[in-house]
């Protein structure tokens, strides 16, 4: 009953997460910590510091986190199945839907001129994050570092990333 | 040949599903490289149109962009194989730091690796801007209508949603402009 219960609530949490994880998080508040006592305010802090520093969504990373708590590796499972399953059904009808009308001059016509829209999302949350992340001299250096590899080589991303990451690790026992 | 994109699909995702920090938008640059330049299963249009879609939908971006994308290549067993490529990672990560350590945060090493990578992230979205847009964006009016959004979003705080159906208006309005020229023409033409 109690996997039922975890499959439920997170099938609606993930139904309710659109553009991004975040809006996820007040849902978590409201569902899992106010009505049901399944996760504490202290834990749900952790939560957030280990989905920051760990690879996948914060919505997958809450899901698998507090499965866990609750009922075990079943319980990770079940409500990790549940927060995906509305994107599932949807992204797949979505993805039918696309093969069979994206020749259509008008569908066409609409994502040319979304087009310039996504970008120009793409670019906020660039500003949004660029305030936030860059907090001190070493991390202007090496977010800079970072954009020129990015833009001028043909390193691939991931290996950016470790070297970013090695470069944190060199600066914090540097200075 | 079958089983192989199959293959493919699952470590490609799965790859990608590893090194997504940061959320969203943070994976574009990883995502394009593999799909759009390594496999050539999108182009840069069909890229773009897929990240509208899949963003406009519930649930997060890596996992839709994963199923919307597997879906295109290989159908519903593409969906499915993609989809577990890119939830694999953070559940086998969340799972064993749920169950064994759950002091992860406060490890020094874990710490410092994060000052470079947070503003590794940042870079990989000021990169994404780049190079999805480039491609994308080839009239002047096109970059106006961009800077455009940007504000709506930004400094009006308009829903992402809400920005992607108003460029869908934007685009659909100049169709309809155009194909009532062209009509107008073709009438003059044949009087």
């Amino acid at each position: 009953m109690i996997l039922l219960q975890l499959y439920l609530a997170f099938a609606k949490m993930g139904f309710f997460s659109i553009g991004g994880g975040y809006v996820m998080l007040s849902l978590i508040e409201n569902e899992i910590i106010n009505a049901r006592g399944w996760l504490t305010s202290a834990e749900f802090v952790d939560i957030l510091a280990i989905s920051e520093m760990t690879p996948g969504p914060i919505a997958i990373n809450s899901a698998t986190f507090i499965g866990y708590r609750v009922a075990g590796v079943m319980g990770s499972i079940i409500a990790t199945i549940g927060v995906i399953t509305p994107s599932i059904l949807l992204v797949l009808l979505a993805a039918t839907l696309f093969k069979r009308f994206y020749q259509n001059s008008w569908v066409q016509a609409a994502f040319s001129g979304l087009r310039p829209a996504v970008i120009g999302l793409i670019a906020g949350a660039a500003i949004f994050i660029t305030r936030t992340a860059l907090i001190d001299l070493p991390s202007i250096i090496i977010a800079l570092g970072a954009f020129l590899l990015l833009i001028l080589t043909r390193l691939h991303p991931i290996a950016v990333l470790a070297f970013s990451a090695l470069a944190g690790v060199i600066c914090q026992y540097l200075f | 040949m079958n089983t192989n994109s199959l293959l493919q699909l699952f470590f490609t995702f799965f790859k990608i599903g590893a090194t997504t920090f940061g959320g969203g938008y943070a994976m574009l640059p990883i995502i394009k490289r593999e799909v759009v330049e390594r496999f050539s299963w999108l182009s840069d249009e069909e890229f773009v149109d897929a990240l509208a879609v899949t963003q406009s939908l519930p649930g997060a971006i890596a996992v839709n962009t994963a199923i919307f994308i597997g879906y295109k290549v290989r159908g519903f067993m593409g969906a499915v194989i993609s989809m577990l490529g890119a939830v694999l990672p953070s559940y086998i990560v969340i799972l064993f730091i749920a169950a064994f350590l759950t002091h992860f945060t406060e490890y020094k090493l874990v710490q410092a690796a994060f000052s470079g990578i947070r503003p590794a992230i940042a870079a990989l979205i000021a990169a994404a801007v780049l190079k999805v847009g480039r491609p994308v964006i080839k009239e002047r009016l096109n970059l106006a209508l961009a800077f455009l959004f940007l504000i709506f979003s930004e400094v009006l705080g308009l829903h992402a949603i809400l920005v992607i159906l108003s460029g869908g208006l934007i685009g659909l309005i100049r169709h309809y402009i155009h194909y009532r020229q062209t009509k107008k023409k073709c009438e003059a033409d044949t009087e």
